[in-house]
Parts: C-alpha cells; sequence; structure tokens
C-alpha cells in the first residue's frame, strides 16, 4: 500500500492522477455531448433520451458517484500542484517572455479549470437538482436558456472547457507517458479537433435553445 | 567590419543570498558586435572597477557552451533571445543598438542567489548524487562490442546526454520544474543496457529528491525545450514519467 501512495503523491504521480482523471472526463464528454445533441431531434427524443438514463437506475447511480471521486481527484490533486508550483517560485521575474513553448491554453490552465469547477456547480444546480415543478427536463433547458444571462454563461464556459481540453488532452498523453514521434503528432490533431468539438458542440446548444 | 552599439543594462544586483536584490541601470558604451554577452558584462564590470564600485557578479567558465556555468534571464528569456545558445555563444549582434537588456538570475526555490547574477545550483548536483550515474565495477576493461546498441538508441542517449546542467529549463519553467534535466539525467542511462539495472531504483530516487529540493512539477507548457541550449526535447519528460510508472508498478520495491 505504502508504494502506491509513495508512487501517486510525488510530483509525477500528482500528474498522473490528473492524467488519468482527465482523461476519463474527456470520455464522459463524449457520452454527455452525444446525448445531449438529441435535442437536435426535438423535445421527444430529448426527453426519452433523458428518461432511458434514468430508467438505469443503481447503474446511473454508480456513474455519478463515479465521476464524483473523480472530480474530488481532479480537484484536489490540480489545487495542491498549483500550489506547490506557486511556492517552487518565491520571487518572480521582473521581465518574463514566453519562449515559444508556452499556449494560451497551458498558460491559463489552472484559472479554466477553477471556472469550470464554479461553472460545474452551477450546472448541476441548475439541471440537475432542480425542482422542475412538473415540467419536463426539456421544458427546464429550453426556459433556462432564454434568459440571456444563462447563454453567455454557458458560451463563456464551452470556450474555458475547449481550451481546457486542448491542452489537457496532449498533456495527459505526455504525462503517462505516451509521447511518441510517430503518435504524438496524431494525438496532438485529435486533442485539437477534440477541443473544438467540445466548444462547439456544447456551445451550439444553448444558442439554438435561445433561439428557438 | 566590426560595428559598435549602446546598450542600457538593468541588472540584478543582491550583495548576499540573504541580502535585499534591486535592479541597478548601467549604460554599456561602444560595445562591439562581435563580442560575446559574457565579454560584454566583463566590458562593462571593467568600466565599474575603474570607478572603484562593485563588478557584476555572474558564473562562467568555459565560454564555449559546454560546461553549463553561465546563464541569466535576458528580457525575461533565459540564455536570451537566440534559440539554442548559452549565453557565452550568444553574441552582441543580435542586439540593436539602444536596446535595453533586463539581466535577471534564475529564480527558483532550489537554486538561491549567491550574488546578483551567481546562482547555487547545487541542488543539480544532489539530483545527479542520488541517481545520475551507474554503478561499475573496477577490473579489467569489458569488451566493447559484447553489448550491442543500435545507432538509433545511442543517438537517443547522446542526445539526452547533451544535457550541460546548465538550469535553464528551470528557470524558464512556470513552475520552476526541473523535470527536463532530470528526464534527460534518467533517459540517457535509461536507454542503455548498462543503465539498466538500476534503473527503476534511479527513477524513483531523483524523483523523490526533486520534490525534495523543492522544485516544482511540470505542466508541459514546454517553455523548457524552448530555451534549452542542448535542445533536450520533452520527450525526455514523457521517458521520465514512464520510467516512474514503470518502476513504481513493476519493481519488487
Ligand atoms: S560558460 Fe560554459 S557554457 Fe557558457
Amino acid at each position: 500500500m505504502n508504494w502506491i501512495i509513495r508512487t501517486l503523491t510525488c510530483s509525477v504521480g500528482k500528474k498522473l492522477i490528473m492524467a488519468v482523471t482527465g482523461l476519463s472526463f474527456c470520455l464522459f464528454l463524449v457520452s454527455h455531448l452525444a446525448g445531449n445533441l438529441t435535442i437536435f431531434k426535438g423535445q421527444k427524443a430529448f426527453v426519452s433520451y433523458a428518461e432511458s438514463l434514468h430508467s438505469l437506475g443503481a447503474l446511473i447511480l454508480m456513474a455519478e458517484l463515479g465521476l464524483l471521486v473523480l472530480a474530488i481527484f481532479h480537484i484536489c490533486f490540480g489545487i495542491w500542484l498549483f500550489v506547490g508550483n506557486l511556492g517552487a517560485r518565491p520571487v518572480g521575474y521582473a521581465v518574463k517572455k514566453n519562449a515559444g513553448g508556452r499556449t494560451l491554453s497551458s498558460a491559463i490552465m489552472p484559472y479554466t479549470g477553477l471556472f469550470l469547477l464554479v461553472f460545474i456547480i452551477i450546472h448541476l444546480l441548475t439541471f440537475h437538482f432542480a425542482d422542475r415543478g412538473g415540467k419536463d427536463v426539456y421544458n427546464l433547458v429550453h426556459t433556462t436558456f432564454t434568459k440571456p444571462g444563462y447563454v453567455i454563461f454557458y458560451l463563456i464556459a464551452m470556450i474555458a472547457a475547449a481550451f481546457h481540453v486542448k491542452h489537457g488532452f496532449w498533456s495527459a498523453f505526455q504525462t503517462i507517458g505516451a509521447n511518441h514521434p510517430k503518435y504524438m503528432p496524431v494525438i496532438k490533431t485529435v486533442g485539437l479537433v477534440f477541443s473544438l468539438l467540445v466548444g462547439f458542440g456544447f456551445g451550439c446548444l444553448p444558442i439554438y435553445l435561445s433561439l428557438s | 567590419m566590426s560595428k559598435t552599439i549602446n546598450l542600457t543594462l538593468k541588472v540584478w544586483r543582491q550583495p548576499g543570498s540573504e541580502a535585499k536584490g534591486a535592479f541597478e541601470t548601467y549604460g554599456a558604451k561602444d560595445i562591439s558586435t562581435d563580442m560575446s554577452f559574457l565579454e560584454m558584462l566583463d566590458v562593462v564590470n571593467e568600466r565599474l572597477s575603474v570607478e572603484g564600485k562593485d563588478p557584476i557578479a555572474f558564473d562562467h567558465d568555459c565560454r564555449e557552451g559546454i560546461c553549463g556555468m553561465c546563464g541569466s534571464v535576458v528580457n525575461g528569456v533565459p540564455h536570451g533571445p537566440q534559440k539554442a545558445t548559452t549565453l557565452c555563444q550568444l553574441h552582441m549582434r543580435h542586439f540593436a543598438d539602444g536596446d535595453t537588456l533586463v539581466i535577471e538570475p534564475w529564480r527558483s526555490r532550489a537554486f538561491k542567489v549567491i550574488k546578483d547574477l551567481a546562482v547555487d545550483r547545487s541542488a543539480f548536483d544532489q539530483l545527479i548524487q542520488t541517481g545520475g550515474y551507474i554503478s561499475a565495477n573496477t577490473g579489467a576493461v569489458p569488451e566493447a562490442n559484447a553489448i550491442l546498441i543500435s545507432q538509433e538508441t545511442a543517438e537517443l542517449a547522446m542526445d539526452a546526454a547533451a544535457c550541460i546542467g546548465c538550469g535553464a529549463c528551470v528557470a524558464a519553467c512556470p513552475n520552476a520544474s526541473a523535470m527536463l534535466f532530470v528526464g534527460a539525467k534518467v533517459s540517457q542511462l535509461a536507454l542503455l543496457p548498462q543503465g539498466r539495472p538500476e534503473a527503476a531504483k534511479r527513477v524513483q530516487a531523483m524523483v523523490r529528491k526533486m520534490d525534495e529540493l523543492g522544485f516544482g512539477a511540470c505542466s508541459n507548457e514546454a517553455e523548457c525545450e524552448a530555451v534549452c541550449p542542448k535542445e533536450i526535447s520533452i520527450t525526455n519528460i514523457a521517458r521520465l514519467n514512464r520510467e516512474l510508472i514503470k518502476a513504481a508498478f513493476g519493481s519488487p520495491f
């Protein structure tokens, strides 16, 4: 047991936790997006998708608990790394220039992460733990997105998610040691495409609903 | 034909490791563009000495880009603006007349400023002592061709071994992480059969030491690779991660 804790709490181990949980979230995003897109097929399709999810009963509960555990690890280790890294340079530079490695998405990684945490809490409160008062889930989503504030907040969150995924995806492969000259270019391209899919895919829903 | 330029230097001056430092501004007049950056500092120091002032302390040794002693952050980039170049090999022709150069020491919790631009990089020595070696018995010289190594592998190991330990990777890293340095050291040995027997112990010990010394954790910003005077690739960090995972989950200890 000792060796597991020793490994997962060293700097490489902490990153490993971030990578594995992060990649799991990527898989979750795929299924979440696929499900959400049923909204384009109309109210009936969306409601029946939601109902068939809920009919899974214990399975869906387990999946939710699994996601919660992953989230707790991702958030705690992320904050641990962030704070630790701040401490690694107590005196900063007067002038610091990007030498060519850093990208916008890598530089804002902790901030997009924290913003997404706020987003997820609000997102769950709005849709998951909301008192629907007899309305179906489509109506709830629809009325929510008639409020421009929500639409704008969601769009910003999806841009943040796209940036987070863009750096996170290839980064996770690098961290688990899968940086290979043959595959890394493919991994980076897939990451970029996936981040765009996340941004546009999730982002088009509030726009579509607020217009329809 | 040699040209001369005039520069304004803003140099970090700090009398000792515990003392408070501050930037001082100096004029660097009539600097030949054929000079190296360190020669330019020499000229400034000579003038400071003549004026009875304390010359700027900076590290240097070989001045030919192979020892890893030199290095400062120039206008926000370790070793200055030229790619794959140490500060001693950076020529003044890369600067324009009238430029202002802000010169700072490497900044990291693990590298204390000794004086001005000179920093204590003994943390790297401690890392090497922890695992940057192989144990070899003395005795007769082994037969050179007894262990065959492919050219490609030898090249990869050689690329990692090109690290001169200057510390620019730590200085450039937004997290002050030493993973490129440790990755290079772990890689150069892990890639070769002679390094394999101790590979699992080495990587675990070096990562533990790196954390203990107060270096940050890599977040794959790749700034290290961009400033490395020897162009060490971050694939070496991936190999370090791989070696650690292999060691942790595969070794009996
Ligand atoms: S002085 Fe030796 S590398 Fe610059």
